[in-house]
């Protein structure tokens, strides 16, 4: 390990506290991600105000560990890369403040990394081995690929053209498709988190007993729409006799959500690879790209074109530190540093990154 | 005693009437409290209203629920937050989300019995609720009489 070249990442933009080591070429020296999962339970959802002061309380615990168990010291890094947005604000601010008063003691170069950016570049990541849909090891991607970021706060393709070149081809007229899971999880009486349960669920469903809409299949560009999905299931559940759907009910609406969105993620990315011809792979990121049947969809409709299906380890799907550290290693490599004075983000679309 | 309006809206386009004719009488400093289960077209109201008010009918307007607030500039120097507190502990957590600033501006509030002590008083309600079929919607506006005799015209 050459001196002075590790980057320390920090992620905090939502309910994961995380932080990670890489080595310059990307090899990752030490993760760790804690998840607020079990504190938000109660709530069925993200609580901010818990987020904020939770990753005030884990954040500098897990720097101090990832550090110690890369064996470095804080002379050992080429600088300190902090997602800063976007996200929700509370987060954002403990992670900056924390990685940029590391730099500062340090006189480290701080990146502040945006969290979109981070999830994009995963795929181009050397040293893990990213996994097609059958969980086959692949090489990492070329420039230019498409990403289709599928999360609880985001959905939307992009064109990844290079580090700093993004081109937005087509996001939600209105929910996140994970919000969509979520949502139709919490009518079909599922606990949060929504998704994984309601796979499990509708594993044992009949997806073509209660037919739901899938919304802008077919139609030209690849936007995304789930309000009027989530609203259908509404009046499947109130629909079944009282009200109240029989076990078998909620199994067969879980399992015919589950089909129209995979059918709807399909003909999207179909239209998204139609728009840039020379994309190499298709590259899913997000927590709804664990879910199975959205990545069969998702790789049939790759394959269909001939291009892989690219889907990284799930730890490195869902928010990570890695990432982040990652996207810092390939700003600071073009010579991108942020001043200290850099404010975060609640909203910070991909395309006003310049490289 | 005011008589809440009680306005039947058969499909998404008369929602997006109704918001077109409440938009008028918004002004800085209001707050909009949109009431009803999920799916019964609370953000679809709010996104026809902010759409209304921006004078461009395709303005994203990305569900809150994630962020829990949007912000928007619109015409006139007016600023309109949409929050979806749904995912909100309670009113302590409304700091963090900037509401007292927010509050200069428009509010749009989906979820507002999380706001505890903090409801303003002189809100505008609007309940959404399911019809008969299911398309139908069901707008119940109550708490601005003055304001709301125009909006019956």
């Amino acid at each position: 390990m050459k001196c002075g070249s590790a980057v320390l990442g920090l992620e905090s933009s939502c309910d994961e506290t995380a932080a990670a080591v890489l080595g310059a070429d990307g090899t990752i020296l030490a993760e760790a991600v804690l998840s607020q999962e079990a504190e938000h339970s109660p709530y069925g959802g993200v609580v901010p105000e818990i987020a904020a002061r939770a990753h005030l309380d884990y954040l500098p615990r897990l720097v101090a560990q990832v550090m110690e168990r890369a064996g470095l010291g804080y002379a050992d890094l080429a600088g300190v890369a902090a997602t800063s947005g976007p996200g929700l604000i509370g987060g954002l601010i403990v992670g900056s403040t924390l990685g940029k008063g590391i730099a500062l003691a340090h006189g480290l170069p701080f990146v502040a990394v945006n969290h979109l950016e981070a999830h994009a570049l995963t795929a181009t990541l050397p040293g893990i081995v990213a996994q097609d849909a059958r969980g086959q090891p692949m090489p990492p991607v070329r420039f230019p690929y498409l990403l289709l970021l599928l999360s609880g706060g985001h959905c939307q393709c992009v064109a990844v053209e290079g580090v700093g070149r993004y081109r937005r081809l087509g996001t939600t007229l209105d929910d996140a498709v994970g919000e969509a899971f979520d949502k139709a999880a919490k009518l079909l009486g599922l606990p949060w988190p929504g998704g994984p349960a309601l796979e499990r669920l509708a594993r044992q469903g009949d997806p073509a007993r209660i037919p739901l809409p899938r919304p802008l299949l077919g139609r030209p560009g690849c936007d995304f729409s789930w309000s009027g999905l989530k609203t259908a299931v509404a009046h499947a559940v109130a629909r079944c006799p009282g009200g109240v759907p029989s076990a078998q009910d909620r199994a067969d609406i879980a399992a015919g959500f589950q089909a129209a969105v995979a059918a709807v993620l399909a003909d999207r990315a179909r239209h998204a690879i139609a728009m840039l011809p020379d994309a190499t792979a298709l590259v899913v990121a997000g927590g709804v790209a664990a879910n199975g049947a959205v990545r069969g969809a998702l790789a049939a409709a790759a394959e269909a074109r001939g291009l892989p299906l690219v889907a990284p380890p799930v730890r490195l799907c869902t928010d990570n530190a890695v990432m982040v550290a990652w996207a810092g290693i390939e700003r600071l490599r073009l010579g991108l540093t942020d001043a200290l004075g850099h404010a975060p983000r609640p909203r910070w679309p991909l395309e006003e990154l310049a490289a | 005693m005011e008589a809440p309006l009680t306005v039947t809206l058969p499909d998404l386009a008369a929602t997006g009437a109704l918001a077109a004719r409440v938009a008028p009488l918004l002004r800085p400093g209001d707050a909009l409290l949109l009431e009803g289960p999920l799916g019964a077209g609370k953000s679809a109201f709010a996104r026809a209203l902010l759409r209304a008010l921006a004078g461009d009918p395709a303005l994203e307007v990305p569900s809150p629920s994630f962020t829990l607030v949007q912000s928007y500039d619109l015409p006139g120097g007016l600023e309109a937050h949409h929050f979806d507190l749904y995912r909100l502990d309670g009113p302590a957590d409304l700091e963090e989300l900037g509401w007292e600033e927010a509050r200069r501006g428009l509010v749009l509030v989906e979820w507002p019995e999380r706001l505890g002590s903090r409801r303003p008083a002189d809100a505008l309600m609007l309940r959404m609720a399911y019809g008969a079929g299911e398309e139908e919607r069901v707008a119940t506006l109550s708490g601005w009489p003055d304001r709301l005799k125009d909006l019956d015209a």
